[in-house]
């Protein structure tokens, strides 16, 4: 494991709550907003940032997020510009892991990107298309250096849990339905059992994504798990706003709403 | 004739009974090929692709599967399809003799229909009441609407909205067959945008649902197993010409979208290294105009969909959109087992434009009296090439993936004819 994000969970233990995770994709709505805007999160309460590398297929994401990364696309965010925003965030405050599909860190260099970002204070990497079977030479050239963390699924068993939670480092992703990203009113009725059957293979923290938005839903989730991780509510506020300043206030107090929630 | 199937315990490596496997199956291991295919999916899609594996491989070694599917080709499909002799076409072809293999006579009018029975059976073996499908020229969303109507399966069909607009008639047969079609207007809004829409849908719904995929791409079992529903394109064709010619053609040569009626002809003829593989992917406006859908001709290996395979990317490996006057060969990806074949040197795939691909259809129509789809007309145009090049007495089977029904109005617009009565003409060429 990297330090960076032990760290992070060994704090949020102590202070009693789970660790807050927010997702926003880096060019979103321009390569310097993003990184105001994460470091906002991270000044109201986010303990690790999610920066999403945009990607033009993003089969695993819902509307909000797809229109993001589309928009940061056409914006020229390239994976340079998100190692460059990565550089750009308060890594003293909050870990920093980046968020991508994997054809764009493969074309760009397995090492070259591991290298570059771990020189950038990039901590980890969740990688939503990457299963550790593909992921050989990935894990070889980030051991020890960056995390990867790996997602579990409701559909996943109970032996590929064990597996899963062997290659990942940092913590668990455990995804808490079977869907695509985007807020929804109820956080998976499976979530609070995955949790537990990871539970049962690994001592790795794990944080619970898809579908969380709110305050209360954060509180819920918080009872259970290490971490709760939240993206696609984040964009839509971004999306709401009229203007940057609006942007970056709506995204505080959401952060700030959420950083009470995970309060245990 | 009905080929008999072959039957496996294994699919790769062991051999039982008189099915000898061929070499070039044995150089596969399970889900790549060379360094292509693989799996590349969320982990929530892991566990329906481990269960459609294993259904299918416990199918293709149940007699009463292969019984059920090999009676529904034959007396649904209209199995075997005939091997059809061209000869005022050849005339065109450098001297050389040129086969049609039918595929746009089976039910439904394309092979597409090959791969959608075999899935839907799974589907119900699965205990599955669902499919759904990508589509892009609309064949392979129709054969699959088909397939769910035939066995009482419910059925979405995703289809980009530029395609529903150049394939409606499809669109209508889809939707007279009782599938809902759900028009994708997300990225290029073609066959890649459509596939991404039937990703996302899977992952919610998967636990009832099984994704008919229409072609050899996306993560193992796929390419593999869409592969095993279209051989029996090759081992019919295989059989046919020795029949008619008392030998082995020096050519096969399809159209290649995703590459499944390509793959169902090559997988034939594999292991005869006499015969030439030929597969020809769109070239649109010129590849050297960027408008075109020439993944070897101008992408790079990368993970698109599930595998890995030649992609048309960029340098940050976004994808490129691509662009065919043919909607089902306008993908930016292929089938990884092709990429293994080109890269191995056992195919060898050239792009052929629009204009040239176009002048084969009105060619094929004028002279055999069969209006190929514009898909097929690529691997028509191929023909042509492939028969100047090999000369006089060459023997050649083009496979005649799917009828052109479908692209009337499309051909229409091209060369600048009258519109069939009820079908309406948009402004254009
Ligand atoms: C008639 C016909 N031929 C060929 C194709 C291309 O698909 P594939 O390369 O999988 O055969 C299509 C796809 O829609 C089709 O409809």
């Amino acid at each position: 494991m990297s330090r960076r994000l032990a760290e992070v969970f060994a704090q949020t233990r102590s202070t009693n709550r789970a660790a807050l995770i927010g997702y926003l994709p880096a060019g979103f709505p321009t390569a310097d907003a993003s990184v105001e805007l994460m470091n906002a999160m991270i000044d109201s309460g986010v303990d690790a940032i999610e920066v999403g590398l945009p990607y033009s297929d993003p089969l695993m994401d819902g509307a909000d997020i797809q229109f993001a990364v589309a928009h940061a696309l056409s914006g020229g965010t390239t994976t340079e510009v998100v190692l460059d925003v990565v550089g750009r965030l308060d890594g003293d405050r909050a870990a920093i892991l980046v968020m991508s599909y994997w054809n764009p860190i493969e074309r760009y260099g397995v090492e070259r990107f591991a290298t570059r970002l771990k020189a950038a204070g990039g901590n980890g990497v969740i990688t939503p298309d990457l299963t550790w079977e593909e992921a050989g030479p990935w894990l070889a050239a980030t051991a020890g250096a960056i995390d990867t963390i790996f997602l579990v699924a409701p559909s996943s068993t109970d032996d590929r849990i064990k597996t899963v939670v062997k290659k990942t480092s940092g913590f668990v992703y455990a995804a808490s339905t079977m869907g695509v990203t985007g807020a929804r009113s109820e956080v998976g009725a499976g979530a609070q059992g995955l949790v537990a059957r990871c539970r049962l293979a690994t001592k790795l923290p794990i944080a619970v994504g898809l579908g969380v938005s709110t305050g209360s839903q954060a509180h819920e989730v918080a009872a259970y798990a290490d971490g709760v991780i939240v993206g696609s509510a984040f964009v839509r506020c971004i999306r709401a706003a009229p203007d940057l300043p609006a942007a970056i206030s709506a995204v505080r107090a959401l952060a700030g709403e959420l950083a009470e929630g995970v309060k245990r | 004739m009905i080929l008999s199937r072959p039957v496996r315990t294994q699919p790769f490596g062991i051999v039982e009974g008189e099915i000898k496997l061929t070499t070039y199956e044995t150089a596969i291991s399970a889900g790549h090929f060379g360094p292509y295919g693989g799996r590349f999916v969320p982990e929530a899609l892991t566990a329906a692709l481990d269960e459609l594996d294993a259904a299918f491989r416990s199918a293709i070694i149940d007699p009463d599967f292969i019984d059920r599917l090999t009676k529904l080709e034959v007396s649904y499909t209209g199995r075997p399809s005939p091997l059809t002799k061209a000869d005022r076409f050849a005339e065109h072809c450098g001297g050389a003799r040129i086969y049609l293999k039918r595929e746009d006579l089976n039910h439904t009018g394309s092979h597409k229909i090959n791969n959608a029975i075999g899935q839907a059976l799974l589907t119900q073996r699965m205990g599955k009441t669902r499919m759904i499908a990508e589509t892009g020229a609309g064949q392979h969303g129709v054969a699959t609407a088909t397939a769910a109507a035939l066995l009482g399966l419910d059925c979405t069909v995703f289809m980009g909205e530029e395609d529903t607009r150049r394939q409606a008639l499809n669109v209508v047969r889809m939707q007279l067959l009782g599938a809902e079609v759900f028009s994708v207007t997300a990225g290029s809004r073609t066959l890649k945008d459509a596939i991404n829409e039937a990703m996302r849908d899977w992952v919610a719904s998967v636990e009832k649902t099984h994704y008919v995929l229409g072609t050899v791409t996306g993560p193992a079992p796929f390419p593999e197993m869409v592969r095993y529903f279209q051989a029996i394109v090759g081992r019919e064709a295989r059989e046919q010409i020795q029949a008619a010619e008392g030998r082995l053609p020096d050519a096969v040569v399809a159209c290649v979208g995703g590459g499944s009626n390509a793959i169902g002809l090559f997988s034939g003829f594999m292991d005869d290294a006499t015969v030439q593989l030929r597969g020809y992917e769109a070239g649109g406006d010129g590849v050297e105009t960027g408008r075109h859908a020439a993944r070897f001709a101008a992408g790079s290996p990368g993970v698109l969909h599930g595998a890995r395979t030649y992609v048309m990317q960029d340098t940050w490996g976004q994808t490129i959109a691509s662009h065919s006057i043919s909607a089902g060969l306008d993908y930016p990806g292929v089938g990884p087992e092709h990429s293994w074949l080109h890269d191995t040197g056992r195919a060898k795939y050239e792009a052929v434009n629009d204009d040239e691909a176009m002048a084969a259809l009105a060619l094929l129509s004028r002279t055999e009296g069969i209006i190929p789809a514009i898909e097929t007309a690529h691997a028509l145009a191929g023909a042509m090439r492939v028969g100047r090049e090999l000369g006089p007495d060459s023997l050649i089977i083009v496979n005649l993936s799917g009828r052109g029904d479908k692209d009337v109005a499309t051909a229409a617009r091209w060369f600048g004819i009258g519109a069939p009565a009820g079908i309406e003409m948009a402004e254009g060429r």
